[in-house]
């Protein structure tokens, strides 16, 4: 790892001293959490995608998958979430066909807080890591600067504080699968109505011990548009055809053939 | 008669003191009494339900990040209708008390009525304490609060918002501070709409007010376990509850929990 370069502390603290604005961390709009139960854990997140005060996409996914059984929760910069995600994802690919092993849930953590760390918080990345592996059911979190925590349910992003009132208030150890499906939807949809920064749908996805990890896309779809109040196709005949004209541009030979498998 | 020119128009310096020039070097700002919050109070919660209103608000007067004054009541009972809710700068609710006083007093006076058609209701405290605000903010002089005021008027439940900037608004779920983001969503999955207040009873309401402040003693952290509750009921009249404390918590979730990564023991 390189370390790091101070060179343009000179400089920012002259930009500062001169007005312009410190770039200001931004926490956009989403809502993630995490949740582990008898047998494996989950994560799930919202599905809109903001740029300022606009909807950029209504149906994005922040569920990003690091390895086939290690899924990640991405809140702040999208940009920053999907390319260090990737990244390690990558780099965990090489690394367990390297040692011939399962990658761990650890690992991936260990990979990101070092790289994060390393960018001092510029790179705006706060993520729900959560897997199954080897070791067993994992769930954590990694924020922009590099510190990480481990819990039992998590949430991160602007909708975070409405998700935890729902966690804080039904959480309880020994949830059953499906308990806690139904508890991180919910979490998820106290974001999605109370977080302006939050909306449209809920992504969810299972990691079983033992089991393939199950990608529920739009688990639920609690703002679907109301439909169309008339059609509006044009009919037929609507564009009046002045004139028609057939010109053969080439020769055409058919022939049949005979494929054998 | 001084017949130097420059001294026409102007009091005399024998008689009045020499002139004082500090009006030319009058601030750009007029008055500002309360310009940053000193001891502050958290949120306030309430809800409707289909016999009246509950409010609820801790007893806690943190300063900074110093807990330091823990015997702070921050509901005002207003005759035995209205309860009134404040979060924000203490120095000011105490004087916004001493209007709700004043108010009383003025009420009070000539007035052979005043058990019953002429009692103040809860909009008139409220219009009264929302007039105070907006015009204190016109001054560039607030009252650095945000307020709730709970009541029964005419048998329907009456719950709004007022806040140092003069803004009001209404719903039949309200909270101040960290109560908007954390107690809100809990309080609107029970009434979410003016149709689910009929739905709600007593029992509902006060186990929902009381789940929201478990929730905000764990995730404010400038909060208190001790804290007060009023209920306002159709039957009953007002019942303000002193001394309640946050119970049922579990503390136990992390027991297992080690290191924050890759650490074992």
């Amino acid at each position: 790892m390189a370390g790091l370069s101070f060179d343009n502390y000179q400089r920012n603290q002259f930009l500062t001293s001169k007005n312009s604005a410190q770039p200001k961390a931004t926490s956009t709009g989403t809502t993630i959490v995490g949740v582990k139960f008898e047998g494996g854990v989950l994560i799930a997140a919202d599905t809109r995608s903001t740029q300022g005060p606009i909807v950029a996409d209504k149906n994005c996914a922040k569920l990003h998958r690091i390895s086939p059984r290690i899924w990640c929760a991405g809140a702040g910069t999208a940009a920053d979430t999907e390319a260090v995600t990737a990244l390690i994802g990558s780099n965990i690919e090489l690394h367990s066909l390297s040692t011939r092993r399962q990658p761990r849930v650890v690992t991936a953590l260990q990979m990101l807080k070092q790289h994060l760390f390393e960018y001092q918080g510029h790179i705006g990345a706060y993520l729900i890591v959560a897997g199954v592996d080897p070791t067993g059911p994992h769930l954590m979190s990694v924020q922009a600067h590099g510190s990480t925590d481990v819990g039992y349910y998590l949430s991160l992003g602007s909708g975070s504080l409405a998700a935890m009132a729902v966690l804080e208030s039904r959480w309880r150890e020994g949830l059953t699968k499906d308990e806690a499906v139904s508890l991180a939807a919910d979490a998820i949809e106290a974001g999605i109505w109370n977080d302006l920064g939050s909306g449209s749908n809920v992504d969810v996805c299972v990691m079983e011990v033992g089991k393939d990890a199950a990608y529920l896309r739009n688990y639920r779809t609690p703002n679907v548009r109301e439909p169309k109040q008339q059609s509006y196709k044009f009919a037929r005949g609507t564009t009046a055809v002045l004139k028609e004209s057939i010109i053969n541009v080439c020769d055409i030979e058919e022939q049949e053939v005979e494929i054998q498998a | 008669m001084n017949h130097d020119p420059f001294s026409w128009g102007r009091p005399s310096d024998e008689t009045y003191g020499a002139y004082d020039t500090k009006i030319a070097q009058a601030p750009a700002f007029p008055k500002m009494n309360t310009t940053q919050p000193i001891v502050t109070g958290t949120s306030v919660i309430s809800m409707k339900y289909n016999n009246g209103v509950i409010i609820a608000a801790d007893n806690l007067g943190s300063y900074g990040s110093l807990l330091r004054f823990t015997n702070v009541e921050r509901l005002i009972p207003v005759g035995n209708s209205t309860v009134v809710g404040i979060s924000g700068d203490i120095s000011d609710m105490q004087h916004i008390e001493d209007l709700l006083e004043e108010m009383k007093t003025e009420n009070n006076y000539d007035n052979s009525y005043v058990d019953d058609e002429e009692a103040l209701k809860p909009s008139y405290v409220f219009e009264y304490l929302a007039t105070v605000m907006y015009n204190r903010r016109s001054k560039m002089n607030p009252l650095w609060n945000a307020i709730i005021v709970a009541g029964m008027e005419d048998k329907k439940p009456f719950l709004r918002y007022v806040n140092l900037l003069g803004v009001t608004y209404s719903s039949p779920t309200l909270a101040t501070g960290f109560g908007a983001h954390l107690a809100l969503p809990l309080m609107r999955r029970v009434v979410d709409r003016e149709d689910d207040i009929e739905k709600t009873t007593l029992e509902v309401a006060e186990n929902t007010i009381l789940e929201s402040m478990k929730i905000l003693y764990y995730r404010d952290a400038r909060s208190s376990r001790k804290f007060s509750m009023a209920i306002i009921d159709n039957d009953q009249g007002l019942i303000l509850k002193k001394g309640l404390q946050v119970e049922n918590m579990s503390w136990e979730f992390a027991k297992n929990i080690r290191g924050y990564g890759t650490q074992k023991v």
